[in-house]
């Protein structure tokens, strides 16, 4: 099969990559433009290691071709932080001891900020609901929990 | 090893900083097992049977390798023969040989320039079977008829008239039983089982992998432990092991299961025959069909038992499927099933069974979660039954310092007495239930592990460190040795940086398992820091003209003590080291042993759950985790270490199980099917760390890793029966089983 060109967006600089019709986003992502931030845990949508943000909405780059990517904004987690300044969330992350082996962490901070630009104020339950599809076999999720609702306290009072 | 002042007083130690890899992974700059990329790399696909077992008639990859961009294929031809015992299971179970031995054995490999055509052709890798009868569960695979896995695999242990199947025997025990149940009021006994789980760790295997025409090679891994991973893959390539330089990645969790290689000698060969860098990573399916699991469990438990509750004797039979090699847990799982109790007469025995699964590797704890669901679902039963309290019974046969345990040796000063009375005192404890809901309460236990280790420090110009380990930081444990290196030498934190170095850096160093790393390479550490110290007071006596011996190092600095040592300001480590030089060179400290003085870690659990009478799903209400931690250098990370050990039991006990078909073929091979617990099943899980220090580390600190997986099973069985009446005597307690026990 042919390789395909797509322009895309990532993390508001522009990128260009040729891809087979059948590689992920992910694999784009990771393997052509260098952003490995993005994990592959399970190639099928269930773990969410591999989250990232399509125009602003949430997906397993795993299940979007790279083909889908052409003239779409994708955020990584790479462009979480500001410069040197990290998001609220990264820091709280920190803070909490909220990751333990750390490869789910990418895609829970996408997936977490993603929540609070949607909800800022998530209750305990909606944040574990819309983190059901990330998962982490490390912690709990306990503390990963306390990081996101502190940094969502924190980011409201800041606003 | 005793240490007889143990330090009680610290400056660092119990604090909570950030990890110094912290900003890596929360910024995704921390490179793991598939993070990494060479020029002219090719990526490696293994070709797996799709048989349960099935004798290896013809392999034919000429189609394979006509396609354009592929490089190499390997089979067992490909492989060093020859090697013997576990080398030879190793070995076998990285690709097979005569025979595929379960769903998912590799049987050949391929290497292409790009993985899309590596997957192309590894389906044009054609092989032809023999299909062979199989057998998948423990108690069948015994059993006289059975298909046989490998004649001549049992050991000296098993008796004669055995399934040759059965392939070790194992029995131990004290005191007279029959007495001990004559003894008793009531005896009861009951069988109990658990199926295989997955460590389900969310990175799978990864590795990079190079072999040169002088027959050296290079690997980067995601893995528990470098030096293991080289021995066996220089084993499985016929090549001394010093001709390979393995530099491990992060990891992306691991449980154990990354403490073994499968994948990676696969690579080395395709590399060795592509003469090119071969990548290889692991799809999930990959994951659950071929590596990991745990062993499966049938278990016999009798207990004799006073009517105030004490235990006059207990009988453990275990019989446990490890896949299609020797060694499932079913020694520690022994080990462990009594090791909470004092009992006077106690009697084991184990049976370690083959079947057509695949190889199982150790999983936090290996063989204890069984044990304990099987004991502590017993005890509890008895406790309800005579209307006893379930921790005031387990506070009167508890197991302390003087015991003589289950297993033989004498308990040193153990917490497990101490986790009681914290989780009797815990408010949770007697919080009020609402209907549908139920309580229970295990203890577990696990032994933890020294290990082989090797650890160099170096002080660097300006006076700050550079601690060097090889154990892998999987949960923070970076943190935790900075912190004890700070401590001992007198510095702050911040001064210290802790790198995992790769195996030429250091001498052999087992994996982080067995709950080892902050136990032995903490103490490694704390043993080189005091040898460096030693150094830097040497030069500071030097610089005084005094003795070595009237010099004392205190917050950092050296200073003179005693009556002949005269007047001199102290001086400070970064003084030193600014000199070191022209004093007499470069200061380090190494350390190097095997440590025996792991202290055991015991834990109690108490946890709430309701059960839906209309669809018999468990809700868990409220966990709380109670631990010895001997000593909690970094309390949020011994937190983390019980809350993971808590949700992965909590899985063990409610949904996670290996499911095979009639074909004998593995039905759920994807996270959808194989379901881990997610963040909306679980609630928060409260932790209270106990501190009994141990006496074998000079600050007392004991692993904490494992036990946490240990008391959920049976906690949330014995949770289960109060709610509901029903008793679940086989995991997982899913749904329709909970239905089916409730309707008896």
């Amino acid at each position: 099969m042919s390789n395909v060109h797509v322009t895309t967006t990532v993390n508001g600089d522009e990128a260009e990559f040729l891809c087979d019709p059948r590689e992920t986003l992910l694999d784009c992502l990771r393997d052509k433009l260098g952003f490995t931030g993005a994990k592959e845990g399970c190639g099928t949508g269930d773990c969410g290691a591999c989250s990232v943000t399509l125009d602003g909405r949430l997906v397993c780059s795993c299940l979007v071709l790279g083909v889908e990517a052409e003239g779409k904004e994708i955020a990584t987690i790479e462009g979480m932080s500001e410069g040197e300044e990290l998001h609220p969330l990264q820091r709280k992350f920190i803070e909490h001891a909220a990751l333990q082996c750390g490869i789910c962490t990418p895609g829970i901070l996408v997936a977490s900020k993603a929540l609070l630009e949607k909800n800022p104020d998530p209750s305990e339950e909606e944040l574990r609901y819309w983190l059901a599809g990330n998962l982490c076999r490390c912690t709990g999720y306990d503390k990963i929990i306390r990081a996101v609702m502190d940094a969502a306290a924190e980011m409201r009072e800041a606003s | 090893m005793a240490f007889d002042e143990q330090k009680q007083d610290f400056k660092v130690l119990g604090t909570r900083p950030d990890r110094p890899d912290g900003l890596d992974k929360v910024t995704g700059k921390a490179r793991y097992g598939a993070d990494a990329y060479i020029p002219g790399m090719l990526h490696g696909v293994i070709v797996r049977s799709p048989h349960a077992h099935a004798r290896i008639v013809k392999i034919d990859a000429s189609k394979a390798l006509a396609m354009k961009g592929v490089k190499a294929v390997v089979t067992r031809a490909d492989f060093a023969d020859g090697q013997t015992g576990e080398d030879w299971n190793v070995m076998e179970n990285c690709m097979a040989g005569e025979k595929a031995l379960y769903d998912g054995h590799a049987v050949a490999a391929v290497a292409a320039t790009s993985a899309l055509i590596a997957r192309d052709a590894a389906k044009l890798v054609e092989v032809e079977y023999e299909v062979l009868p199989h057998v998948t569960e423990v108690n069948a695979a015994m059993t006289e008829g059975a298909p046989v896995i490998r004649e001549g695999a049992a050991d000296y242990s098993v008796p004669d008239g055995m399934h040759p199947n059965v392939v070790r025997y194992i029995e131990f025990g004290h005191g007279d039983l029959e007495k001990g149940f004559e003894a008793a009021d009531v005896v009861r006994e009951q069988t109990y089982a658990t199926e295989a789980t997955h460590q389900g760790y969310i990175e799978p295997h990864a590795c990079l992998a190079q072999m040169g025409s002088d027959g050296r090679g290079e690997m980067w891994v995601c893995t528990q432990g470098h030096w293991f991973i080289r021995r066996m893959s220089a084993v499985c390539l016929g090549i001394e092991v010093s001709k390979l330089r393995v530099t491990p990645s992060e990891i992306g969790g691991g449980f154990g299961g990354k403490t073994t290689v499968f994948i990676e000698p696969v690579a080395l060969a395709l590399s060795r025959k592509a003469n090119r860098p071969v990548k290889m990573v692991m799809t999930r399916s990959e994951v659950l069909r071929a590596t990991g699991p745990t062993a499966s469990a049938s278990m016999d438990v009798k207990i004799g038992m006073t009517k105030d509750g004490k235990m006059t004797a207990g009988k453990a039979v275990f019989r446990m499927q490890g896949g299609a090699f020797p060694l499932a847990p079913v020694d520690s799982a022994l080990a462990c099933a009594f090791a909470c109790y004092d009992i006077e007469n106690v009697q084991h025995e184990g049976y370690d069974v083959m079947s057509n699964r695949p190889k199982n590797a150790a999983y936090r704890a290996p063989g204890s979660p069984m044990a304990a669901f099987a004991v502590e679902s017993l005890v509890d039963e008895m406790c309800r039954e005579l209307s006893l309290d379930p921790i005031e019974v387990r506070l009167m046969n508890a197991a302390k310092e003087g015991t003589k345990s289950s297993s033989g040796p004498t308990y040193p000063r153990i917490g497990l007495v101490e986790t009681l009375e914290a989780a009797k005192a815990h408010d949770h404890y007697s919080a009020p239930l609402g209907p549908n809901q139920g309580r229970g309460v295990a203890s577990g236990y696990w032994m933890n592990w020294g290990g082989e280790t090797s650890v160099s420090l170096a002080l660097s110009e300006d006076g700050s460190v550079t601690v060097s380990v090889g154990t892998p930081d999987i949960g923070g444990s970076r943190a935790s040795i900075a912190m004890m290196a700070a401590e001992a030498m007198g510095i702050a934190y911040e001064d210290v940086r802790v790198n995992v170095v790769e195996t030429g850096a250091l001498g052999v160093n087992e994996p982080t398992h067995g709950s080892r790393a902050t136990f032995a390479s903490g103490l490694a550490t704390i043993k080189a820091a005091n040898e460096a110290i030693g150094k830097l007071c040497q030069r500071a006596a030097d610089a005084w003209g005094i003795d070595a011996e009237a010099v004392v190092w205190e917050d950092g600095h050296a200073k003179p003590s005693g009556p002949n040592a005269g007047e001199f300001p102290p001086m400070s480590i970064g003084e030193i080291c600014a000199e070191m030089g022209s004093t007499g060179g470069p200061i380090s400290g190494h350390f190097e042993a095997t440590p025996n003085g792991y202290g055991g870690s015991f834990g109690t659990h108490i946890v709430d759950v309701e059960v839906d009478p209309e669809t018999g799903r468990t809700t868990v209400l409220r966990y709380t985790v109670v631990q010895d931690a001997g000593k909690a250098i970094h309390p949020a990370y011994v937190e983390g270490q019980f809350q993971g050990g808590a949700a992965q039991g909590i899985g063990w006990a409610l949904n996670e199980e290996y499911i095979y078909g009639e074909d004998g073929r593995l039905q759920n091979t994807v996270f959808l099917d194989y379901r881990v617990p997610v963040a909306s099943d679980l609630p928060m899980i409260d932790t209270v760390i106990v501190e009994v220090p141990n006496p074998g580390h000079p600050y007392g600190v004991r692993g904490v890793g494992e036990t946490g997986i240990t008391p959920p099973l049976p906690a949330i069985a014995n949770a289960v029966a109060e709610a509901t009446g029903a008793r679940l005597r086989s995991l997982p307690m899913s749904p329709p089983r909970i239905l089916k026990a409730m309707k008896g």
